[in-house]
């Protein structure tokens, strides 16, 4: 049991407790459901405290206000759900190739179109191979829980600015919607300096420019291998996971977000059953915690992947992994949520075959 | 601050689905469940079903209590189903457990169309609340009655949750939530 004060939060309000304290001067967004409480909350909490909140005319607004506060050097922050992402991605992609710092939440929802307002995970393709056109990746943070939606977020605007890039926080109607416990134990953020190479108006002797265009294909090509060089510096620096039980497990499930809360309690109903079973929850999606989850897979009979989703980041295990283990998937779509012995089921039934 | 408390709950959680109608209160029983849950010291999920809602309209929410860390937060099957209204008995009596338990709400539900192979408790909360006063307060009565049944959570840690949660200028309802918690503990003390 804690002994310090947690409070009984939703995660959109907890997310917006961690943009605050962040020293978030900027949210520009437009209402979407599930991550209606994002705005709601933000309009009273950002002029309380002296910051920006635009309910802009649209999704393509709002990522556009963003491109133009994240351009002055200060923090910026949009959020929707899958429907009004998509709606982002051109600007998410200018961010991008500006190389500007931002943080984008996704609070998913059922798709693909309009879809529904039920929780899914079918945006991992999205978020995780860039999503816009060119060559370009966002730093994809995966919460599972209402504390993490309040961590995570805080990381979010922290690794923004260290790689001078979007970074995205992915969550989905389970995570946005529910009530747990939180503790914020760390102090608030103030309002940080802009950065340097902002764009604040002229000064003599000082230009800055914030630009994504190269005409010239050498020096376009020059931009994006730099970036590169950024991502791979992600991929060392950032990657992060959570291991339960994985050694000497015979079977791991590899889960992230709301569907690894539903894998936490299939290990239990399995392990009540004799399976030696773990479960390897990747924290950051991009970049993928390959090199982590290969070293698990190598010692494991089977990685047994679950997603609310058609089988997405099965894709990502099956190519860190390639081949050396059998992979199982088991996913719901729509909107729909399995539940821990439907999963539990399907493990035993790959087991079975193993 | 929590206090720690008495475990009832070792070993399992206890999970619950609340349902009802727009207006009866049916999100803030659970929401006040969880805060009073969390005042003692436990885990707590609640969830919410989160669609175009009105007041009038169906309205659901779910609770999970635990001494542990709770996995998923959906509730597949449950130990206790607090029904508000009619329309909400046919569609959530069959998730409630073989083990499990019905808390209806008499004044507005026949007890005669719950299963009979589960213990039924029928509580005209509605009734009740208008007698103490405030048509408002059903769900106050029902979460008394399911406290004196299923007692996981002090009533005393419902007020201090209550508490901390009203606004200032509604503090002077307090009293009016001890009195529904009490009537709806009565209605259980006389059927056992």
């Amino acid at each position: 049991m804690t002994t310090q004060t947690r409070k009984l939060m939703k995660g959109n309000e907890a997310l917006c407790h961690a943009a605050i304290d962040a020293g978030c001067l900027c949210f520009f967004g437009y209402p979407i459901t599930p991550q209606n409480q994002v705005p709601e909350y933000l309009s009273a909490l950002m002029p309380k405290h002296g910051r920006v909140f635009v309910q802009a005319e649209s999704e393509v607004a709002a990522i556009n206000m963003v491109y133009g506060a994240a351009a002055t050097g200060v923090r910026a922050m949009t959020s929707s759900s899958s429907p009004g992402i998509s709606l982002k991605q051109e600007g998410i992609s200018y961010i991008a190739g500006a190389e500007l710092p931002c943080v984008i939440i996704n609070v998913q929802r059922g798709g693909p179109g309009l879809g529904n307002i039920a929780p899914a995970q079918s945006d991992y393709f999205q978020a995780t191979r860039g999503g816009g056109h060119g060559d370009y990746r966002t730093l994809v943070l995966a919460p599972a829980s209402v504390q993490e939606m309040y961590d995570l977020t805080r990381d979010a605007f922290d690794l923004a600015d260290k790689y001078r890039n979007p970074v995205m926080v992915m969550a989905d109607a389970i995570l946005g919607q529910m009530m747990e416990p939180i503790a914020i134990t760390r102090p608030p953020l103030p309002l940080p300096e802009p950065h340097a190479w902002g764009t604040r108006g002229t000064r003599k002797g000082c230009r800055t420019l914030v630009n994504s265009l190269y005409i010239m294909p050498s020096e376009l090509e020059a931009v994006n291998q730099r970036m590169q060089e950024k991502y791979a510096r992600m991929g060392r620096e950032d990657t992060r996971w959570e291991e339960t039980a994985t050694e000497g497990a015979d079977v791991v499930l590899v889960a992230y977000g709301s569907a690894a809360r539903v894998c936490r309690t299939t290990m239990d109903i399995l392990a009540a059953e004799g399976v030696k079973v773990g479960l390897f929850r990747p924290i950051t999606l991009y970049p993928y915690p390959s090199d982590a989850l290969r070293r698990v897979g190598e010692q494991t009979k089977l990685l047994f992947t679950v997603e609310l989703s058609a089988g997405q980041m099965v894709e990502d295990v099956r190519l860190a992994l390639e081949g050396r283990c059998p992979i199982g998937f088991y996913g719901r779509m729509g909107g729909v949520v399995p539940t821990p012995e439907e999963v539990a089921d399907a493990v035993r039934a790959k087991l079975a075959g193993v | 601050m929590e206090s720690s408390s008495t475990s009832s709950l070792a070993g399992r959680q206890h999970e619950m689905i609340i349902a009802g109608f727009g207006g009866q209160g049916v999100l803030r029983l659970g929401q006040t469940l969880a805060a009073a849950a969390l005042y003692e010291g436990r885990e707590v999920v609640w969830t919410p079903a989160y669609g175009p809602e009105m007041r009038g309209g169906p309205a659901f929410c779910t609770v999970i209590l635990s001494a542990t860390p709770i996995g998923s937060p959906v509730v597949a099957a449950a130990d206790t189903a607090i029904i508000m209204d009619r329309p909400s008995l046919p569609k959530y009596q069959g998730q409630v457990r073989a083990s499990g338990v019905l808390l209806l709400n008499s004044s507005l539900v026949d007890p005669a169309l719950a299963r009979t192979d589960i213990p039924c408790y029928a509580v005209p909360a509605q009734q009740l609340a208008e007698e103490i006063g405030d048509g408002n307060i059903a769900n106050m009565v029902m979460l008394g009655a399911f406290l004196h049944l299923t007692p996981l959570v002090q009533p005393a840690s419902v007020l201090e949750a209550l508490r901390a949660t009203l606004p200032e200028r509604r503090r002077h309802l307090l009293p009016l939530n001890e009195k529904a918690l009490l009537a709806g503990a009565a209605v259980i003390a006389n059927a056992k």
